[in-house]
């Protein structure tokens, strides 16, 4: 195109004049640029980069390791055992379906748990394991090893299980684990951050849930750098946690696996005090039930029989449990009468086989009666009209003061779940309560340990260490923490007659050594070790039948209460057979059965049982040899 | 021609056109490629063979590219733009059929040794093409309506096969591009006036349409417009990145946290932090001295290139140099607009900092033409 200079000149001039234009435009927008660049980097800068410091650093707990539990002899009772499961992680699977495939032929992988996995691994971020399978033996951890290559993405991991070695000897006593429920959290006003780590465990029962803050321990934290899609990149800092303290309970696992085999069959509960300290030295409710079930969750299978059972195995009958004490109080209707002053220890009383008051007739539970009897006679032949008589004379409200004294009706501070406060009634207690006034027959049903009254074995064996000892003594089950003696609760004067207390011990002696006392079948024969003790039968129903003629369910308690040696008392027991029929039948065999192997150690010599009853030991003892031992695992741990 | 006749005497020839190039912009684009290749060893996490290195091979390919381009006389570019063009717009039309798919869109065509992208090439040829267009046209028809309509028509052509990839932001800064050169060759205002006018009203009608049957655009797309004008209503979806590339931003602070230090970069939080997003590093690394340091230059271009078609009396070399000076400026204008908050996030990188091949030797290539200009230019 050919081009006059003039018209070159006006194009130029015009195209220089639009460059100028558009590129001042250009650079004034370059300044607009800058503008936003010092808004940004210089007048909000801070407020960035505190964003970005949340941005990046990520604050992850690190679970502290629960503390054990140990006996008094260091016998593992719950620990901390490494559980491997099979992790994997997507970004580095390749194949997911393939390679789960692989998988389910080396390890039990059912159809749901596939698929539950395959969900699982599809909703999370591809570079976080996904657990396909829990709890998974060592011979799948091998398997999954060896078989590496085939199966990319896939790894073991050691996670930390909780175990109770002893089994179900414990499972009133140390309790067990379970997963935090949104229940435990509400509980708590301000809840520890660990909790809220997913599968995290916290004591759900006795010693495990009493315990759980000496237990946990603190959890430790890292700061990690996160990058955007929560990879960590790497570890900034670490602050470890705190262990969680190791705890020695006061009771002998050696104990507690016997009188657990000897309580078989039964729907019962023993408790054995040590009276120089009050260590609960066994703690059992029968049946038990196996703690370690429950770890990890339970299956209705194996729950639902739990729950249903009559025979409650999920109740810890020794401090939840509350039964009339029956003719077990009775000591406490002499210690107020003789201790007031009301009744000497030698007076008497004539027992027809009946006390009729204002009207009413109240039995012996012998019809033809026991005629003249002493405090001695009285205890030793367990005759009731003896303590109604001395009820009449000293009032309910002594007696209770005094049951009180002797730790009924207290709620002793134990490391358990639900410590039952039992019952010492008083006027006011049911004029509150039941809306009636007290009337004369709860004074003379309450002198026998019946009506209102209710005490738990662990009570009672409070009690008799009490009476045995003179001493307010205290139960105590948790001997150590972390090596650290705790303090032994109690155990001052009783501020009892010292006269009084050796006349009841000696009555006590005569129940059960005396040829006419009602625990004589179950005397101990080795010298040195006498027992003493008194039996109870506490009724559940008033009528009084044959205890064979009715259900189960109605059958009286039976109850023995006994220290050992009579000289010297070193061991108090309570035992409590439910629905079991009378305390000299039932339940004063297991208490001499239980004191004999608490005060031998171990297994005593026959030379211990009275003759008539070593042919039936004998074969007992074989019995309860056979009874599968738990594997001892104290090993290798620092013993506390 | 009066070209030829007017200048082919004054043309320096040999060795000597060497010392004609435009040596000054030569110095810039390697300050900024420099300032590239500094970026991606950071984001690689000081790592030279990720992307630095390869980077830098280009560069050097692409710099020899460039003054071999620029030692070739301007009207032998002139007279293949016509061709340039027509080859760019079969190439479109040939990654319809055998483009690569990347990131969700048709690019690409492998040629085993490289990736070439239509598109990045179209940028240049379009306007190669335009400024032969009004170089031949007379200059009182430029504002007749038939000899606008024939370069909208040049101009529509590629973005409409470039949308179809789909890549909006190319077809952006194309229609950008295009429109700038008819503002440049003296296109009457009333035009751009109306078209403003007529943008708006499509604007709003789009806008209008949302929700109804006739939905200009799809769901996402509006998602997208909702998410640019409101990034907290998703925070962690297409929101994010815009969050994220404040947050680093806005981190580094006067000074910037110091070079390889970025942690938001560094973490991920930024997608494509070694493309599209590479100057969010710059920006935190180096902080708004950095930033600043780095507009400066890009400026610089500019004004070089503004210089340099003002001084040249050949409306080819001069519409084609400021041409190419336009693309270079949407190219970082749109990016920068883009990371600090100000634009919807569009596939733009930022010119010969960020990673890729294409970008950077059709750049170059592009300052190539710059530099015939600048050398065959009458003196």
């Amino acid at each position: 195109m050919r081009r006059s200079r003039a018209e070159k000149e006006a194009i130029h001039g015009k195209l220089s004049r639009r460059a100028i234009l558009l590129g001042g435009a250009q650079l004034l927008f370059m300044g607009g640029l800058a503008a936003r660049m010092r808004y940004l980097q210089v007048d909000q800068a801070d407020q960035f980069r505190l964003l970005a410091e949340e941005n990046r650093i990520n604050i992850r707990l690190i679970p502290p390791k629960r503390g054990e539990i140990f006996d008094r002899n260091g016998v593992q009772l719950a620990q901390n055992v490494p559980s491997y499961r099979i992790v994997m992680v997507r970004e580095d699977a390749g194949d997911v379906e393939d390679v789960l495939d692989r998988l389910a032929t080396l390890i039990d992988l059912t159809p749901e748990e596939r698929a539950d996995a395959l969900a699982e691994i599809k909703r999370s971020a591809p570079f976080l394991p996904v657990t396909i399978a829990e709890d998974v033996s060592w011979d799948a951890v091998s398997a999954v090893s060896v078989n590496a290559p085939a199966l990319p993405g896939v790894s073991p991991e050691v996670g930390s299980t909780r175990v109770y070695p002893r089994g179900s000897d414990f499972a009133h006593v140390v309790g067990r684990v379970g997963r935090v429920s949104q229940k435990d959290l509400d509980a708590l006003e301000d809840p520890d951050a660990v909790l809220r780590i997913p599968r995290f465990n916290i004591g759900k029962i006795n010693v495990e849930a009493r315990e759980e803050d000496l237990l946990r321990g603190a959890a430790g934290t890292k700061q990690v750098e996160v990058n955007a899609t929560g990879r960590v990149m790497r570890e900034l800092s670490r602050r470890e946690g705190q262990s969680g303290a190791d705890l020695q309970l006061t009771v002998s696992a050696k104990l507690q696996n016997y009188v657990q085999a000897r309580l078989e069959g039964e729907s019962a509960a023993v408790v054995i005090l040590d009276c120089e300290n009050g260590d609960v030295v066994a703690n059992c409710s029968a049946p038990s039930y196996d703690p370690n079930l429950f770890i990890g969750g339970i299956s209705s299978k194996d729950y639902d029989p739990l729950l249903q059972s009559k025979y409650r195995p999920l109740v810890n009958k020794t401090v939840q449990g509350a039964y009339p004490p029956g003719s077990t109080f009775k000591m406490m209707t002499a210690m107020a009468a003789i201790e007031e002053g009301i009744v000497g220890p030698d007076e008497t009383v004539y027992c027809p086989g009946h006390l009729e008051i204002g009207g009413r007739r109240f039995h012996c539970w012998k019809r033809a009666g026991h005629g003249w009897v002493d405090l001695e006679t009285s205890l030793k032949r367990s005759c009731d009209v003896y303590y109604y008589d001395l009820a009449l004379k000293v009032g309910i409200e002594k007696i209770s003061a005094m049951a009180r004294r002797f730790g009924l009706g207290e709620r002793h501070d134990l490391a358990l779940s639900s410590v039952n406060s039992g019952l010492t009634p008083t006027k006011d207690w049911k004029l509150q309560n039941r809306g009636e006034s007290w009337v004369i027959g709860d004074t003379v049903n309450a002198s026998i340990g019946q009506g209102f009254m209710l005490a738990s074995p662990m009570q009672l064996a409070v009690m008799t260490a009490r009476l045995a000892t003179g001493r307010a003594i205290a139960p105590r089950l948790v001997k150590s923490v972390n090596g650290v003696e705790q303090p032994i609760l109690g155990g001052g004067p009783l501020g009892m007659n010292e006269n009084n207390l050796r006349k009841m011990r000696k009555s006590m002696y005569a129940v059960v050594n005396d040829r006419r006392g009602t625990a004589y079948r179950s005397r101990i024969i080795a010298d040195g070790l006498r027992m003493a003790g008194k039996t109870g039968t506490s009724q559940v129903r008033s009528a009084v039948v044959n205890n064979n003629e009715v259900p189960w369910e109605q059958r009286d308690h039976a109850l023995f209460v006994s220290f050992a040696p009579y000289d010297n008392p070193r061991y108090a027991c309570a035992v409590l057979v439910e629905h079991g029929g009378g305390g000299s039948t039932a339940a004063a065999p297991i208490a001499r059965d239980v004191m004999l192997q608490a005060l031998y150690d171990g297994e005593p010599p026959l030379e211990a049982y009275p003759t008539a009853d070593r042919a039936r030991i004998k074969i007992q003892q074989s019995r309860l040899r056979d009874v599968k031992p738990q594997a001892r695992i104290a090993k290798g741990k620092d013993q506390a | 021609m009066s070209y030829l006749e007017s200048t082919v005497k004054h043309v320096p020839s040999g060795f000597r056109k060497i010392l004609y190039l435009n040596w000054p912009l030569i110095l810039l684009l390697a300050a900024v490629s420099g300032t590239g290749f500094l970026m991606l060893y950071s984001v690689a996490g000081g790592n030279l063979s990720t992307w630095a290195e390869p980077q830098m091979k280009r560069f050097g390919v692409g710099l020899a590219l460039m003054i071999a381009v620029g030692l070739v006389p301007i009207w032998m570019w002139r007279n293949l733009a016509g061709v340039a063009y027509g080859v760019s717009i079969m190439l479109l039309i040939a990654v319809e059929f055998f483009g690569a798919t990347g990131m969700g869109a048709q690019r690409w065509i492998d040629l085993g040794f490289f990736r070439l992208q239509p598109s990045e090439l179209t940028k240049i040829t379009l306007v190669m093409f335009l400024a032969a267009y009004y170089d031949w046209l007379p200059a009182k028809k430029t504002s007749r309506p038939l000899w606008v309509l024939l370069p909208i028509l040049i101009i529509v052509l590629p973005t409409l096969l470039v949308l179809r990839q789909p890549d909006l932001g190319t077809a952006i800064l194309l229609l950008a591009a295009g429109g700038g050169l008819m503002f440049l060759a003296g296109v009457h205002w009333a035009y751009f006036a109306s078209v403003i006018a007529a943008g708006a009203g499509l604007i709003a009608a789009v806008f209008q349409s949302r929700g109804t049957e006739w939905q200009l655009l799809k769901d996402y797309q509006f998602r997208r417009i909702d998410t640019f004008l409101d990034p907290s209503s998703d925070p962690l979806g297409a929101g994010y990145h815009i969050t994220q590339s404040k947050i680093a931003l806005g981190s580094g602070g006067w000074t910037g946290r110091g070079f390889m230090q970025g942690t938001q970069s560094r973490l991920n939080f930024l997608p494509e932090k070694h493309t599209d997003f590479i100057f969010t590093t710059l920006a935190e690394e180096f902080g708004f001295i950095g930033g600043i340091s780095l507009l400066t230059l890009y400026a610089l271009v500019i004004v070089f290139c503004v210089v340099s078609a003002v001084m040249n009396r050949d409306r080819f070399s001069s519409l084609l140099t400021l041409g190419i000076a336009l693309n270079f400026f949407l190219f970082f204008a749109v990016n920068m607009s883009m990371v600090m908050g100000l634009a919807p996030v569009v596939g733009v990188p930022l010119p010969l900092v960020s990673y890729g091949g294409s970008a950077m030797l059709v750049l170059l290539l592009a300052f190539g033409l710059v530099q015939s200009a600048h050398v065959h230019r009458p003196r």
